[in-house]
């Protein structure tokens, strides 16, 4: 069966909540799929249903390469479990820690550095570089 | 008698002549078909000709198409001037930037950044692979996926088993 149709329901979800730069293709046993998300929510939701599709997301064929979109000066929430968010001097853990960001803080956005390291500044007015993974747009 | 003979004649073929030397409208149109189907991309035009006037429809490829093909049509013996109508197609969106990504020491980096906070995780780099293996709750485990997604690392995640 072919990817795109085993995925035909999260690609057809996807351009239905507008993700933006919608681009698919099939490559060597893997569906990399790639775009901008409108909202955290609607990404949770692709995710959700990549998880339904393939159960554990175990198959590995497919690359799901979605962010979400957030321009600089937007409200991101600090999703750590549990723990504070480190913010560094540099877009790498070898960077110095420079500042902390509280679990559930609501932090603004610099810039993208990367698709891992977003540069943010705390209401405080630290300014540095955190794991974009423990980063969600308002 | 003779000479006006001789002035018809000459008038009459001068008016022949000058009217052969006018292409027609459908002769300028195979002309400019001829011309335009050397070039591939520009297959999705049309050509409409009155009175040497050549109007351009259809699709191009790109910008460059569209001047090019203007161009050639311009070119083409018996064209007074050109009408370019032609519309460009929209670019194709590029393809997924996780289609060309290499493993290397930085996007290890990621990845092992990545797995940091979720303990019983240990992770392998096997080819174009992240393979993972350990323990892991069904959140941690969408965590990881998204972290890899966005790191665009392929992984092998057979060796991950629920959290019980």
């Amino acid at each position: 069966m072919a990817l795109q149709d085993k995925y035909a329901e999260l690609l057809q979800t996807a351009t239905t909540l507008g993700v933006a730069n919608l681009a698919s293709t099939e490559q060597e046993g893997v569906l990399h799929v790639s775009g901008t998300a409108n909202s955290t929510a609607d990404y949770d939701a692709l995710w959700a249903l990549y998880a339904k599709i393939d159960p554990n997301m175990a198959s590995g064929d497919l690359m799901m390469n979605i962010d979400i979109k957030a321009d600089a000066g937007a409200q991101l929430k600090v999703t750590t479990d549990s723990t504070n968010l480190n913010i560094r001097s540099t877009p790498s853990t070898e960077g110095e820690i420079i500042g902390k960001a509280a679990h559930d803080e609501v932090v603004t956005l610099v810039e993208k550095t990367d698709d891992s390291w977003w540069k943010i500044k705390t209401a405080d007015g630290e300014e540095g570089y955190a794991f974009a993974q423990y980063l969600s747009p308002l | 008698m003779k000479l006006t003979k001789l002035l018809m004649v000459v008038v009459v073929s001068a008016t022949m002549l000058f009217v052969s030397c006018k292409p027609k409208d459908a002769d300028i149109k195979t002309a400019v078909e001829k011309a335009l189907s050397a070039d591939p991309s520009m297959s999705g035009t049309t050509v409409d000709v009155k009175d040497g006037v050549v109007t351009m429809g259809g699709e191009c490829k790109d910008d460059a198409c569209k001047a090019g093909c203007e161009k050639i049509v311009a070119g083409v013996k018996g064209v007074k001037s050109v009408v370019n109508n032609c519309t460009v197609a929209a670019p194709p969106p590029p393809p997924p930037a996780s289609l060309t990504t290499v493993l290397d020491a930085v996007t290890q980096q990621k990845v092992k950044d990545g797995l940091k906070d979720i303990a019983g995780v240990t992770v392998e780099f096997v080819g174009d692979k992240a393979v993972l293996k350990g323990e892991v709750t069904q959140a941690n485990r969408m965590k990881i996926m998204q972290m890899l997604a966005s790191a665009k690392v392929l992984s092998d995640v057979t060796g991950l088993t629920d959290k019980k």
